[in-house]
């Protein structure tokens, strides 16, 4: 091989690999910028920079005895784990009044798991039980907040069980039973 | 012209008159009332076949080979001795019982009129066994259901007609009279426990074609009357107030501290004999949910379930534990063991709720839900037995206990719906299933009660105060009795 043919290969390389970083790893960075604000829970929500889903969340509806959904930008996951975080980290963010999530505020988002079969495992801050008012309807709500966003927007995932702080519970209040993954349930939703 | 059914129901159970030892079947008709007499053997009930053709215009006819043919109007039904089917038309029709002579005459069991002779018979017949009728043509004749509570002084009439029927009622001098739009009334004979008690309603008896008459005894002094349309039912509720002083006979004194039985003892012996109440929480780490003002869920439900205890103990002999009577910690197992280990009829787990929402009103019961293929599977094992064979036990899972007992607890759900319905504020959804901690390993019909939201500030009042309370027990107590009573005739569902 010359001189000539080694520069060239140099060059074609060195293109791919800049192609590479302009066109995956760049956009990859911007992409997961909104869901690092989501996660640590500031402000709810500005629509993500870069490439984005529709995605159906959850709230605590008017008569606070039901949740309802409305229909939200969430950045694109690679992957059913990254995107399954991304809905998590955009569910369980602070939204502004009028809107009332039924996740307690301050709970955080630890780590998303999905197993063989379609069960996913999401694992949450303490906040979730330790800031948890109680009452079995807020507690249904709140739980079903979790399964319903990943159910509904991730049809691959077909149960969820909620995790505390790594470990599973029994309960966030005393009333509904985490020690198995809950399928979804769209009865507690207007 | 229609004759009144002579049903008389009372205090005590009735005793046979001379003339009701011969059974009859009772025919009404457009024209009138005419008895069939019945011959019972064993409990199966059988009709000359005579009697039916005078009754129906038949012609009955011995044939030369042993078979009996019943015709009307050019239809055949042809019966052989000791054979229990009828040949209709070329279709054989399966009867209980065999065609059986007795002296001269030719016994058929009383299904033969409804499953062969309805069907040659250019009338209908409709045949109602339990009660010993026969109604002959498009006669409107509902049936008839009675129950009377007792409550303390007062008491409580509930009469139910199906089909839905109107009706009108009018207090008389020392009667109330519920007239239903009907031809007839088809009223079974039944003692209605707790009547006759207190002065207050003597007796219920059929009068007319189609009334009711409540007698009133010496401490009535007032009624209130309420009609409502379920199902395919008419529910006639009729409230009597009674006066206290003039009471025939001092019930016997209460256990001290409680208060005086105010539901009756319903009859007879169920195997109902244990109730377990759980009042939700409890102890310093588990509050439950805060209201606004400071009431917490803790000692709210603990005081409901203490009242209810005491009301239920008192006034329906059932017995009552509770799963913590006191401000003390106690693990959600521990709660469902105790109903289990106690061997309960029935549990009740009492909560208070809480949203995010202050606009959130009204109680729920919940039944338990299992999510399918997210929960074990119930299997079986085989154990040696003491005998040295082994025998085959169904395993069934802790955490799954409930799933065996979903038809009965949600039965409860629903009656304790009705009993709360005019009583305290119900949620919208007001009776729901869910998968509840407490309730999945309750080994008999177990339902959770959320009261009200203590979050609602109007709630939190409510819900602290005693008419709330005492309400919400009165439907509670009038629930389970019913729940008792439908275990004792055969399942609540």
């Amino acid at each position: 091989m010359t001189q000539r043919s080694i520069a060239l290969v140099t060059v074609a390389l060195a293109a791919v690999v800049l192609g590479l970083v302009l066109f995956v790893g760049l956009p990859r960075l911007n992409r997961r910028t909104p869901a690092r604000t989501a996660v640590t829970a500031i402000p709810a929500a500005p629509a993500p920079q870069g490439r984005k889903i529709k995605a159906r969340l959850f709230y605590v509806a008017d008569d606070g005895a039901h949740l309802t959904s409305v229909e939200r930008d969430i950045a694109y996951g690679e992957t059913a784990a990254d995107q399954a975080r991304e809905i998590i980290a955009a569910q369980i963010a602070p939204v502004p009044a009028p809107i009332v999530s039924a996740v307690p505020p301050g709970t955080t988002l630890r780590a998303v798991f999905i197993a063989d079969g379609g069960n996913a495992y999401v694992d949450l801050s303490r906040e979730l039980a330790s800031a948890h008012p109680g009452g079995t309807i807020d507690e249904l709500l709140t739980v079903y907040t979790i399964v319903d966003a990943l159910t509904v927007n991730l049809p691959a995932i077909t149960a969820v069980q909620v995790l505390v702080d790594g470990k599973e519970v029994d309960t966030l209040a005393g009333h509904v039973d985490l020690r198995r993954p809950l399928i979804r349930n769209l009865a507690w939703v207007q | 012209m229609l004759v009144a059914l002579a049903a008389v129901v009372s205090s005590q159970p009735q005793q046979p008159s001379p003339s009701s030892q011969i059974p009859a079947l009772t025919l009404l008709a457009k024209d009138g009332r005419r008895a069939l007499p019945l011959t019972v053997t064993g409990d199966q009930e059988l009709v000359a076949l005579d009697d039916l053709a005078t009754a129906f215009q038949l012609a009955v006819r011995e044939e030369t080979l042993g078979a009996i043919t019943v015709s009307y109007k050019g239809k055949t039904i042809v019966v052989q001795p000791a054979q229990a089917l009828a040949s209709v038309a070329g279709r054989l029709i399966a009867l209980p019982a065999p065609l059986t002579r007795s002296g001269r005459r030719w016994l058929v069991p009383v299904e033969f009129i409804s499953r062969a002779l309805a069907t040659v018979y250019d009338v209908k017949l409709d045949l109602r066994k339990p009660s010993r009728l026969l109604i002959v043509g498009d006669l409107r004749v509902p049936r008839i259901q009675l129950r009377y509570d007792a409550v303390g002084v007062s008491g409580r009439l509930t009469i139910d007609a199906t089909p839905r029927t109107t009706s009108t009622i009018t207090l008389e001098s020392d009667r109330i009279s519920v007239k239903f739009d009907a031809d007839a009334l088809d009223v079974p004979g039944q003692a209605l426990p707790g009547l006759g008690a207190q002065g207050l309603v003597l007796a219920v008896r059929a009068i007319d074609p189609a009334a009711l008459a409540v007698d009133l005894g010496p401490r009535f002094s007032g009624f209130k009357a309420a009609t409502q349309p379920l199902e395919s039912t008419t529910r006639v509720v009729i409230d009597l107030a009674g006066q206290a002083d003039t009471a025939p006979a001092p019930a016997p004194a209460p256990p001290a501290g409680r208060p005086a039985p105010d539901l009756p003892t319903l009859g007879q012996a169920t195997p109902f004999r244990t109730l377990v109440i759980d009042p939700g929480h409890g102890g310093g780490d588990d509050e439950g949910a805060v209201g606004a003002g400071g009431a917490k869920e803790k000692d709210l439900v603990l005081a409901v379930a203490r009242r209810a205890r005491t009301a239920i103990e008192g006034r329906l002999g059932i017995r009552v534990l509770l799963t913590r009577d006191d401000d003390r910690h106690v693990a959600i197992d521990d709660r469902t063991a105790m109903a289990n280990n106690n061997k309960a009829d029935l549990f009740i787990s009492i909560h208070a709720g809480a949203s995010p929402r202050p606009s959130a009103t009204g109680a729920t019961i919940f039944y338990a839900a299992f999510d399918k293929g997210t929960v074990p599977a119930v299997g079986a094992d085989r154990v040696p037995a003491f005998d040295g064979t082994v025998r085959e036990i169904e395993l069934v899972p802790w955490e799954l206990a409930q799933s065996r007992h979903l038809d009965q607890s949600t039965a409860f759900a629903d009656l304790l719906e009705t009993q709360l319905h005019d009583r305290i504020p119900l949620a919208g959804q007001a009776v729901a299933s869910a998968p509840l901690r407490v309730l999945e390993s309750a080994n008999m019909p177990a339902i959770l009660v959320e009261l009200g939201y203590l979050t609602n500030a109007d709630q939190e009042k409510l819900l602290a105060g005693d008419a709330f309370a005492n309400a919400f027990v009165q439907a509670l107590a009038d629930a389970v009795v019913r729940f008792r009573d439908a275990l004792a005739a055969g399942g609540a569902r």
